[in-house]
């Protein structure tokens, strides 16, 4: 495979895939969830599937904060957007989301007010700049990206800040993997788990996977020798019956997280009861929301927020994708209506999600997989 | 804005204890180091660093492998540090 050759470490990637396929039993199928959405693009990229013996499946999981975020959110965001006053802010992944009439960008050209930052820090630049505005930060992501929230938050009302306040999206991981664990869909042996958002929760709320599930799960780098060492990790677990949590990233991630970060959230956000996560439908404690002593900062508590619950299109098979039961292929309209460029779905908008990785990267794999064993022939 | 991208340390800000300017890729910019205030970097230590807060300290070697690995990763790293160089944290 020609690809291969181009990342520095093949040689090891090569060992390490020889390893794997020794530790594989003859008739068995291994399937492996990468939780984290930043995984998959490395997959995809690195064309990761292709060293390992065909009895190891990997399945693309919810982890892609993007992704997850139902239509009638984007609505939401929209319709606060387009209140008197207001300038929303969001990151630059959020924009072109589509929502049931369209993402942030249609609304921009229809003289809403939703910006790109690059952090939530940002938008109290932009508070401070505009005292007549309410900025409302669009607060996306996995408990990676809460303590930035939760922070600025704190800095918010440490200065004062009157007109600062956030529509808070933030999800947290666990619950999204109990319930996967949970669906009769999807039978799957072992978890990478997630790299970035386990430097803030840690090792330890994977636990409950490997004593009451009886999986393993192995914390990844990003790298793609990280992924297909974790890999390795695993199968060495499942041919000795193990089932532990085990960190392969142990040079960014503390066993036990970040305590400033968790405190942070928890001093500004509890969870939600319930929230609706894209294609997973609803998960009860998955998402938090603004505490109360926060109100003046909650964009739910300041504002009418419709919370219509919107379905997805049709066609649209991203809640499949999220749960790993379909392949990005394996959609209707993947690659003809639904692209990077005209997305329909969350998926193949966010360069983290499933259908963009592999749409980017995995087919031209595929491409130069055919190129080579032609080659190899000829 | 998954991305956590190594930036070196290059000097605290002289009045606000959680902020610091890294340099990413060329790109010198204030970050939040406050999440980081049981064991405060300081200029010349490594951070990995997801949408203006420092998330944790790598180390040097930590830092390079995973600068190669995003550098090659294209327009996603791409988008970032233009969002990096786009900010205005202070």
């Amino acid at each position: 495979m020609r690809f291969v050759d181009e990342f520095r470490d093949a040689d090891k990637a090569h060992a390490l895939a020889a390893k794997i396929a020794a530790l594989c039993e003859p008739g068995r199928q291994y399937k492996l969830m990468e939780v984290c959405g930043g995984h998959t693009h490395t997959i995809y990229k690195h064309g990761l599937e292709d060293y390992l013996p065909e009895s190891v499946t990997l399945v693309h999981g919810p982890g892609c904060p993007v992704c997850v975020i139902p239509m009638g959110r984007v609505d939401d965001a929209i319709h606060l957007a387009s209140q008197p006053d207001v300038i929303m802010t969001s990151f630059g992944d959020m924009m072109r989301v589509p929502g049931s009439d369209g993402s942030f960008f249609d609304a921009n050209a229809e003289g809403t007010s939703i910006r790109m930052v690059y952090s939530p820090l940002d938008s109290l630049k932009i508070a401070r700049q505009n005292p007549d505005k309410q900025v409302v930060f669009m607060a996306i992501g996995f408990e990676t990206t809460a303590p930035s929230t939760a922070m600025t938050m704190l800095r918010a009302a440490a200065e004062g800040l009157g007109n600062f306040s956030v529509f808070c999206n933030h999800v947290t991981i666990v619950p999204a993997i109990k319930a996967i664990l949970d669906s009769p869909d999807l039978r799957l042996d072992g978890f990478i788990g997630p790299g970035h958002v386990s430097t803030v929760i840690g090792c330890r709320p994977y636990e409950f996977i490997a004593r009451d599930y009886g999986k393993p799960v192995v914390v990844a780098g990003f790298e793609p020798l990280d992924i297909l060492q974790s890999i390795y990790m695993l199968m060495v677990q499942l041919s000795e019956s193990r089932a532990e949590v085990e960190n392969q990233y142990s040079r960014v991630v503390p066993w036990d997280g970040n305590l400033v970060a968790l405190k942070a959230i928890g001093e500004t956000m509890e969870l939600r009861p319930y929230f609706e996560w894209r294609g997973l439908g609803f998960i009860s404690h998955s998402a938090l929301r603004v505490r109360e002593k926060y109100a003046a900062m909650d964009a739910e508590r300041l504002f009418q927020v419709p919370g219509v619950r919107v379905a997805d299109p049709k066609a649209c098979q991203c809640g499949e994708v999220l749960k790993g039961v379909l392949k990005p292929w394996e959609c209707k309209v993947f690659g003809t209506a639904c692209t990077p460029e005209t997305p329909i779905g969350t998926c193949m908008v966010s360069p983290e999600g499933a259908c963009a990785a592999y749409y980017n990267f995995g087919r031209m794999n595929r491409t130069r997989v055919a190129e080579a064993s032609g080659m190899s022939r000829s | 804005m998954c991305l956590g991208i190594p930036g070196e340390v290059i000097e605290l800000h002289p009045e606000q204890p959680d902020l610091a300017k890294v340099d990413v890729s060329g790109v010198r910019r204030m970050i939040n180091i406050g999440l980081l205030s049981d064991d405060p970097p300081v200029p010349g230590e490594w951070v990995l660093i997801h949408v203006g807060f420092a998330l944790s300290k790598i180390d040097e070697s930590e830092a390079a492998a995973a600068m190669q690995f995003l550098e090659g990763i294209g327009k996603a790293y791409d988008d970032e540090i233009a969002a990096l160089r786009a900010s205005m944290i202070e």
